[in-house]
């Protein structure tokens, strides 16, 4: 996996230094890292305590960014929230209609036709892309490399945003995805202008791999740094990259084969020692097999209908009863739990944020670290306060 | 996997003192629910995670739900006669239902790659803190997830390392995920005072205030 021998774990004295009768030497610091600050990737903060530049207690505080969600979507109806989902994660909002989608149809038992399966797996992969992609490069942008890959970052990023604007009208609030199939049909140019991307997208990720992977500044501040055992990954519920870049073989899309994830031939990476390193690694590799993916559906895909017949939008009442729907999204296992008591409205609407889960062991990853790979650690969970803290 | 019925009997034979319950789930999902008392509820944790068949190591979703006082209505059938005739009638029954918290927690195993079990546990009442039992030392994803239940919904889980709340600041009052919750004026304040504002105003006034 790693391009060089990693190196072995560090080991650091976690406990401040103290005397033969128990007392501290010297003075433990309290530093409030946030809620403005540029590493944060939003509003959120971490209360650190320091012995000297040594992480002692991690405290994560959350929350400046609640709008209570699900009570909002509690009181308008199904179809209301739809729009409202975007706004959890940002950058992804076609997986969050989709995760909500597909709950609701299992909710409702809803089919969806064989053209929409396909260009929802269309959107999804691309989401998966140009998520990865800005993470890498917000991610590096931490460590110090100001700008400039963020930039090239970007500019990937704006091509597949404009195929999303051309079939949704909006570039990040796309709303596309609806109860039964998505909104409206691709045109054969769109699929064409969605092909040349994939086609070249590749030569963008080695231009963009040439920068990091075998970077000497990126290799000494990842490896062996942030690094989470497997046993804790699993019985902490990670997700997502964070969880496979310890070596736990999980993927929702591989698991559940929610949609038509079944008929693809792709493969999950896995790393091995679990560290930042690993998690960058995972997510390059998993944009190659999102390429995969992708030209396998914009090959395959058939025509018909997007929406199912009978779907209906208005005055759309499920029959009492509650179900659980999750799917893969870039940063890990995004699930809705809706409960139906036969009215118009959700009874209960519930979100399963991936990122406010792998935040469980930020401590635990930055304990005995400097104060600076706080950063870097965070940066490699891939959080996006929107969904965080809904 | 396992059918829930299986699991129930199971769980019976092995966690001393278990009443489990089924729950039904009419919609096509179809996912019925292990409704577990809040005395057992962490042994039936345990033996869910550690079971070599379930291994369910992987909780993934963490809710509360509140349940208000309802009116059950239900209808059952009798036959009457009425003049020497016999006549079936549909009487219906109204009785009140107390109102309760629930805990919905959904397994899957990571091992085994099945799922979801569905396990609940639900508090006596809809009291300010009502107790039920905290899954973390069984599950460590549930740390966050039963903070916002606690922040939310004022259950209190017993057994959580550090209860507290999440998402709304220190020091807030209330619980606003709960079905009764009436959200106070003064967060967006109006200065021309109409009907609306006046009448939620009005919510929070104590009773002898309000004549």
């Amino acid at each position: 996996m790693s391009a060089v021998a990693a190196m072995p774990p560090k080991n650091y004295e976690i406990l401040p230094k103290t005397s033969e009768t128990g007392e501290p030497i010297g003075e433990l610091l309290e530093i409030s890292m946030g809620p403005h600050h540029p590493s944060t990737h939003g509003v959120f903060r971490m209360d650190v305590v320091l012995d000297g530049e040594t992480v002692v207690k991690l405290k994560p505080v959350l929350g400046y960014l609640h709008r209570n969600h699900e009570k909002i979507a509690e009181n308008i109806s199904y179809l209301g929230s739809m729009p409202y989902t975007d706004r959890l994660d940002y950058f992804c909002s076609m997986t969050n209609n989709w995760a909500y989608a597909l709950t609701v149809e299992k909710l409702a038992g809803l089919p969806v036709p064989e053209r929409a399966e396909y260009i929802r797996v269309i959107m999804a992969e691309l989401t998966r892309l140009q998520n990865h992609t800005c993470l890498i490069g917000f991610f590096v942008q931490d460590m110090g490399a100001l700008g400039t890959p963020l930039m090239y970052a970007f500019r990937e990023r704006e091509k597949i945003l404009d195929l999303f604007e051309s079939v949704s009208g909006a570039r990040m609030m796309c709303n596309y995805l609806r109860f039964g199939g998505v909104r409206c049909d691709v045109t054969p140019d769109w699929l064409a202008q969605a092909k040349q991307l994939v086609d070249g997208y590749g030569k963008f990720l080695d231009e963009f791999e040439a920068l990091f992977t075998e970077n000497e500044i990126l290799l000494a501040r990842t490896q062996g740094v942030g690094v989470l055992p497997r046993e804790l990954v699993v019985n902490a519920s990670l997700t997502g990259p964070m969880l496979r870049a310890a070596g736990v073989n999980y993927d929702v899309r591989k698991v559940d084969k929610y949609g038509i994830y079944g008929r693809f031939d792709f493969k999950v990476p896995l790393g091995e020692h679990g560290d930042i390193y690993d998690r960058y690694m995972i997510r390059v590799l998993e944009m190659r097999e999102s390429l995969k993916i992708l030209q396998q559906a914009l090959r395959d895909i058939p025509s018909g209908p997007v929406m199912d017949p009978k779907a209906k939008l208005r005055g759309f009442r499920p029959k009492a009863g509650e179900a659980y729907g999750r799917i893969e999204a870039p940063k890990g296992e995004l699930g809705f739990y809706l409960i139906s008591d036969g009215s118009p409205n959700p009874f209960r609407y519930r979100v399963r944020p991936p990122s406010f889960i792998n935040l469980t062991v930020l401590e635990d990853m930055c304990l005995g670290h400097r104060i600076s790979d706080t950063v870097v650690i965070l940066g490699s969970v891939d959080i996006v306060l929107g969904e965080v803290d809904r | 996997m396992e059918t829930p019925e299986q699991i129930k009997a199971r769980l019976e034979a092995v966690v001393p003192g278990a009443k489990i319950e089924i729950l039904p789930n009419d919609c096509p999902a179809g996912e019925r629910s292990l409704l577990v008392d809040t005395a057992q509820v962490l042994a039936v944790a345990k033996f869910l995670r550690d079971d070599p068949q379930l291994r369910l190591d992987f909780c993934s979703n963490v809710t509360g739900v509140d349940w208000p006082d309802t009116v059950v209505k239900s209808k059952f059938k009798k036959t009457v006669v009425v003049d020497g005739v016999e006549s079936e009638i549909e009487e219906t029954i109204e009785t009140l239902r107390s109102g309760y918290l629930e805990c919905v927690y959904h397994l899957y195993s990571m091992e085994l790659k099945h799922g979801p079990v569905v396990l609940r546990q639900r508090t006596a009442n809809r009291d300010h803190e009502a107790p039920a039992v905290s899954l973390t030392p069984v599950w460590r994803g549930c740390e966050f997830q039963e903070r916002e239940v606690y922040d939310l919904y004022g259950i209190r889980l017993e057994g959580h390392p550090d209860l507290r709340r999440i998402l709304m600041w220190d020091g807030f009052k209330g619980f606003p995920m709960r079905k009764d919750y009436v959200p106070p004026d003064d967060f967006e304040y109006e200065p021309t005072p109409h009907d609306k504002v006046l009448e939620q105003a009005r919510k929070h006034y104590p009773p002898e205030v309000k004549a």
